[in-house]
């Protein structure tokens, strides 16, 4: 059963120096606060695995959380560059980091080989590109009923999965709408999850039948974070921030700047300062 | 009324696009240019993005792929795992729309690294979703400003197969869906030959010389027998891309 924490005891919980952790969501309900949180806790050598690696890792990367990143997509999304990842890529700063390269295709379905249970994942991708010649785990199978020769890539089987959603219920059932992104895989795929959300309620109420809903047994720890997802975005509580994403590429750009805004609004700052920032971007009931 | 070569190039891609078409969107000017076609000639447009969002109807353009407008006006969201393995992979989609930093003759595009990959000079983002939209959708358009850091002689890197080396390296690899079958530039629209595959020149947007295009090429643009001009922006297409563009700054808090 899912045991109610605070997003403190949440993160040591489930991290640890030097294990791999994927924290998800696919441009909505980012797991910022808890992201802040691994930050100020000085956690190390972590292999960071997501999909579309935005301004979290971008800012756990510059801190020198990180030691390898598995990834398909590391960029600010129509926005240019993460620059501390391409300085950490480019120049080695602050510390050198391993990629392990994929596409979205291989990566989704390889979340998926995890939470089923399997070695790896197959799929049709990967023709005439030049990434599995830089990603020794980008591979093939011969299909056994016709003879197509298909990618495959090990599944993905992570530590831990940090992930954002909308609601807990008491027993710690987890209410996950909108863009789910592969959250659900990667916490059915993962050793240990914790789970940030934006309200704990009763019952969850009306909903449909087809709901996404992580069981209270799925999960290992629930941490109440109003706002932890911003400056990403939680369906029906705050929108986007997309003007900060925008205001992140100068802050980024230089270490002097970045490391004055992770003075300023992380180390100096508690999971309570994302409750005012979702405040401000609330969207009307 | 005048426009710039970005509004061009957006407006003549768009054209490109019909009611039936199931196309899947990448950020940027591939989404300006599907929106204008959803907002002018092709209001039936099926617009899907990797994110999950299937028949997106936005009002404004998303920032990122997952932007909340995009599941707001959405028929229905699926999972990404879904995304891929159903609807891309299951051979749904008509139509992928790419960009890409770099581009060779082929129409393979890199948007992993400029430089050694081990020790790149510029780590670009990488691939995302491109590498199996380009093989998976039944045909790609591509639309890229052009210039010869862009259009180059040898890419550093392929993240996404065009048509390889030339004319039947696609069906060599086993892939069944055509490829690039346009790319749409701000200067121009190619399409590869149909004998050899290379991209060739087949319309100039209007003002546009053969030198202009030539010297925004690192490779020795062919043209083809005929060119013709690319007809101007009307000012219908123009006054819709700009209220999108206006509606679009105003959302994401960026000065007009």
């Amino acid at each position: 059963m899912a045991e109610f924490l605070s997003l403190a005891q949440g993160i040591e919980a489930v991290l640890s120096d030097g294990c791999s952790v994927a924290m998800e969501g696919f441009t909505h309900l980012i797991p910022h606060a808890a992201g802040h949180e691994a930050i100020r806790q000085g956690r190390k050598r972590l292999t960071l695995i997501r999909m579309t690696p935005d301004l979290v890792y971008d800012q756990m990367i510059g801190m020198g959380c990180a030691e390898k990143l598995v990834f398909s997509w590391g960029g600010n999304p129509g926005v240019g560059s993460l620059h501390r990842l391409r300085d950490a890529v480019e120049n080695g700063w602050p510390n050198k980091l391993e990629l392990e390269e994929h596409s979205h295709a291989a990566m989704a379905n390889a979340y998926e080989a995890g939470a089923a249970n399997l070695p790896f994942a197959v799929f049709r991708g990967y023709k005439g590109v030049d990434l599995p010649k830089v990603n020794p785990k980008i591979k093939s199978v011969t299909c056994p009923y016709t003879g197509e020769v298909l990618a495959t890539v090990p599944a993905l089987r992570p530590d831990a999965a940090i992930i954002h959603a909308l609601k807990a219920d008491r027993e710690g059932n987890v209410l996950l709408e909108g863009i789910v992104g592969v959250q659900k895989e990667a916490v059915l795929a993962a050793k240990r999850s914790l789970v940030t959300v934006e309200e704990i309620v009763d019952d969850f109420g009306e909903r449909n039948a087809n709901a996404v809903i992580l069981p209270s047994w799925t999960v290992t720890a629930i941490a109440h974070v109003p706002g932890g997802a911003y400056p990403s975005y939680a369906h029906g509580y705050y929108k986007r921030g997309n003007d900060f994403y925008i205001a992140w590429d100068k802050i980024a750009r230089e270490r002097d700047t970045f490391a004055a805004w992770m003075k300023a609004n992380v180390l100096e700052q508690g999971p309570e300062a994302f409750a005012r920032y979702a405040e401000a971007r609330k969207v009307a009931a | 009324m005048s426009h710039t070569p970005t509004e061009m190039m957006t407006v003549a891609a768009a054209r490109l696009l019909t009611n039936d078409e199931v196309c899947f969107v990448g950020i940027g000017a591939p989404s300006a240019a599907c929106n204008l076609a959803r907002l002018t000639h092709a209001p039936k447009i099926t617009l899907i993005y990797e994110s999950g969002t299937l028949s997106t109807r936005p009002s404004v353009l998303p920032l990122s792929i997952g932007d909340g407008e995009l599941c707001d006006t959405a028929l229905t969201t699926v999972s990404v795992p879904e995304m891929f393995r159903y609807w891309l992979q299951g051979g749904r989609i008509t139509i992928g729309f790419l960009g890409g930093a770099q581009i060779d003759r082929f129409a393979n595009l890199n948007t992993t690294v400029v430089g050694p990959y081990d020790a790149p000079k510029v780590r670009l983002p990488g691939g995302g979703g491109a590498p199996e939209i380009a093989s998976n959708c039944g045909q790609i358009f591509i639309t890229m400003a052009m210039g010869t850091r862009a259009f180059v002689e040898k890419l550093p890197f392929i993240t996404s197969f065009g048509h390889g080396t030339g004319k039947g390296d696609r069906e060599k690899l086993g892939v069944r869906t055509k490829g690039p079958t346009k790319v749409i530039t701000d200067l121009c629209v190619m399409e590869p030959d149909s004998e050899t595959s290379e991209l060739t020149v087949v319309s100039l947007h209007p003002g546009v010389t053969r030198e202009q295009v030539a010297a925004g090429c690192a490779w020795p643009l062919r043209f083809a027998e005929t060119v013709s001009e690319t007809p101007p922006p009307t000012a219908q297409e123009l006054d819709v891309l700009r209220d999108l563009h206006a509606r679009t700054r105003k959302a994401h808090g960026v000065a007009a």
